[in-house]
């Protein structure tokens, strides 16, 4: 039965660059009824391809599916189910004035992140951690009353 | 050369060697069309609706095994298509579709006659293009061709802006592909293909579990040497029917849900089920949790994804079935073929047991009556298309069919309309053969207006009308599962079949008794028209065996028995 535990996975999909290839992608987990956490997506430096990051979630079998499903992708190079690996997200998060401007700063600083940004009414931060990291983050961050925190999707890269 | 996209479009039709392309024109397609009027590299069918047209590119791509071409304008003419696209796909088959698309200046600004077609395409085609240069026309077009037959076969859309087919560029049509993310694998892995001749070797009860990918590898003449070799009983799926012959005496039949009892009783008996070319779809397995279940899986397949989708398998070898069962062959070399003799005759005994039968009538024609009678009047000369329904299973169930390609219907998607215009394009690619399409009065109607397609082009397809007044296989499951409710099943009101057929150009024949049908048959086989052949079968008969959806493929309902056979 341990087969259909539901689990989280990061998976990178390097597709060719070519129009509608995200399209492609983002239908074939929708059309089979597969769920999307996060997904980020960049061309990859000097060459033709892109580099997708998908964070899902399901069972051994579902998730081996996913893998075939998208392999058979004509513009689907490779998949990569990460196993070993170093996985972050950026955040950005925008606090009143009013605020400690050096408590934020602590703050930020303890999740990989520091202030980038400071206005006439708003602070700006910035920070870079692992995923569950980032919601205790999150969590924290709350007492500051932030006006918007904007998540970025997870980038993973295989140890 | 330089040429206009449109030509190009002619150009690379003509170097696949496609000889008839199927299709309607209109207003973002009348470039191509203007070649098309201007070349003789190939004939073109007009159809009475695009459906149909991609059907036809679809019989003729069953029947031969080559490339489908079908040729639809944006729009509503591509959303036509989608339904024959999607019946390609489920079912494997190579086809090019081709459909002109808005200029591509007004692509996004809701044009006339805009839509996404490769939007609406991607869940129903195995890869789709929009053209977006004429310089890269011609390698999509190659690129088009070569992944519908390669790897796991499927149909390709090629969009085409309007403006691509009129602007002039030089065409030079590549002689290869290469495609860095797509390399299908044909090879099987050579320790996985020893294992499973192992696991054949030392079965007690195993089982050729042979599926439609045996019919599009070209592989049959090897499974019945794999067969023949090892003396290992088999059952086919409804895509299967032909890959062992009629006559085959390993053969047991078709399994699933109208499978017959030995088929049936096999796949829940036996240890080794070696798959070939088959996906155990859900009509197949009945309930998965009983499907095969004291049986260790070999599965051959040329696509991963259909390997551990729906059963678990202890040996998976991701290959082309041409291939693996090549490399499978020699090593099989003195097999002991005594060791399954007691398996084979238990299976017997279930075939002696309940024998796929019907009650025979002397006052009403029976379907599967009309079915063997075809089967004996026209046998090896005929191919035989159907539709979806009732007929479509008593066809596969009673016909004596002896070799691939001969038996084509629509098994994934289940298209009611499939069978005519997949006549048509079966005629077309065979026309020395007689080509009957096994329909029903509900599913005729759906693709009717190919009457007129028939006649025109002089393309003499038999329409033998299983008539019983029913959505029959509807009506059936009302009977079993609906308390008798016939909701919107009743067929009472009904067409004047002849005069209808006789209007479009074609020839009608009523037919009511078995001397009328022996005549029918053989005055159509000498007609160079197309014709409806109505035949009056009982209103209430059920296929049979069923199993009920859901259930397990050993708890069938089963046909009354026969005296004396």
């Amino acid at each position: 039965m341990e087969n259909s535990i539901n689990e989280r996975r990061v998976i990178s999909v390097i597709v060719l660059n070519e129009s509608s290839v995200l399209a492609r992608i983002t239908a074939l987990f929708a059309g089979r009824g597969y769920n999307i956490e996060s997904l980020t997506v960049a061309p990859i430096p000097n060459s033709d391809m892109s580099h997708i990051t998908i964070a899902t979630n399901g069972s051994a079998k579902v998730m081996e599916q996913i893998t075939k499903q998208l392999h058979k992708l004509i513009p689907v190079y490779k998949v990569i189910e990460h196993e070993e690996m170093v996985e972050k997200e950026m955040v950005l998060a925008k606090f009143p004035i009013t605020e400690h401007l050096s408590d934020v700063g602590a703050l930020c600083a303890a999740y990989n992140g520091g202030i980038v940004n400071v206005g006439k009414e708003m602070i700006i931060a910035m920070v870079a951690d692992e995923p569950n990291r980032i919601k205790h983050f999150i969590e924290a961050a709350q007492r500051y009353n932030p006006c918007e925190i904007i998540r970025g999707g997870v980038v993973a890269i295989e140890r | 050369m330089q040429m206009s996209g449109a030509q190009m479009v002619c150009e690379a039709i003509i170097a696949e060697g496609v000889t008839t392309v199927f299709g309607y024109p209109g207003g973002a397609i009348m470039h191509v069309y203007d070649e098309i009027y201007k070349q003789e590299g190939f004939e073109h069918i007009l159809n009475r609706h695009e459906q149909a047209s991609v059907h036809a590119a679809d019989g003729y791509a069953r029947a031969t095994g080559d490339v489908g071409v079908a040729m639809v304008t944006s729009g509503p003419g591509f959303t036509n298509a989608v339904t024959g696209l999607a019946t390609a796909y489920m079912d494997s088959i190579p086809l090019v579709v081709i459909s002109g698309q808005v200029p591509s200046q007004l692509i996004g600004t809701d044009g006339f006659q805009e839509i996404d077609a490769v939007g609406i395409s991607r869940p129903c085609t195995k890869h789709n293009f929009l053209v977006r240069s004429l310089e890269e026309l011609p390698r999509l077009l190659k690129e088009a061709f070569y992944i519908a037959r390669s790897g796991r076969p499927g149909p390709v859309l090629i969009d085409i802006p309007k403006d691509i087919t009129v602007d002039i560029g030089e065409f030079i049509y590549p002689d290869s592909v290469d495609i860095p993310t797509y390399k299908p694998t044909y090879k099987g892995n050579k320790r996985q293909i020893e294992k499973a001749v192992e696991a054949m070797k030392s079965a007690k009860k195993p089982l050729l579990y042979i599926g439609g990918g045996v019919v599009l590898s070209n592989a049959s003449d090897l499974v019945r040497e794999l067969a023949q070799k090892t003396q290992i009983p088999a059952v086919e799926t409804l895509m299967a029917r032909g890959v062992l012959g009629a006559k085959n005496p390993l053969l047991l039949g078709m399994l699933g849900m109208h499978g017959n009892y030995a088929s049936n009783m096999a796949m829940s008996e036996t240890d080794l089920v070696i798959s070939l070319g088959a996906r155990f779809d859900d009509r197949v397995t009945g309930k998965l949790s009983e499907f095969a279940k004291y049986a260790d899986i070999i599965h051959v397949d040329i696509d991963a994804a259909n390997i551990g989708k729906l059963v678990d398998v202890d040996y998976p070898i991701v290959g082309d079935i041409t291939e693996v069962v090549e490399a499978m062959l020699p090593q099989l070399d003195g097999i002991d073929t005594d060791r399954f003799e007691a398996w084979r005759n238990i299976l017997k005994r279930y075939d002696e047991l309940h024998p796929q039968s019907f009650v025979d009538s002397d006052d009403v024609i029976k379907p599967q009556w009309a079915i063997e009678r075809i089967g004996e009047l026209v046998g090896e000369n005929a191919i035989i298309t159907s539709d979806v329904g009732q007929h479509q299973m008593w066809a596969a169930q009673h016909y004596p069919f002896d070799r691939p390609r001969q038996w084509i219907n629509s098994g994934g998607l289940g298209t009611m309309g499939f069978g005519f215009p997949a006549a048509l394009g079966v005629k077309k690619a065979f026309p020395e053969k007689t080509v009957i399409n096994v329909t029903g009065d509900g599913s005729i109607l759906m693709n009717m207006q190919e009457l007129v397609t028939a006649a025109e082009y002089k393309i003499p397809v038999i329409n033998l009308i299983l008539n019983n007044h029913f959505l029959g296989m509807v009506r059936q499951w009302q009977t079993f599962f609906y308390e008798k409710r016939y909701s919107e099943t009743d067929l009472t009101f009904q067409p004047n079949w002849k005069a209808l057929a006789e209007a479009c150009g074609g020839i009608g024949y009523d037919v009511t008794t078995k001397e009328e049908f022996d005549a029918a048959i053989k005055d159509a086989i000498e007609q160079d028209k197309v014709c409806f052949m109505n035949v009056a079968v009982n209103r209430f008969e059920d296929v049979l065996p069923m199993v009920p959806s859901g259930g397990a493929l050993f708890n069938m309902m089963l046909p009354q028995k026969v005296e004396g056979k």
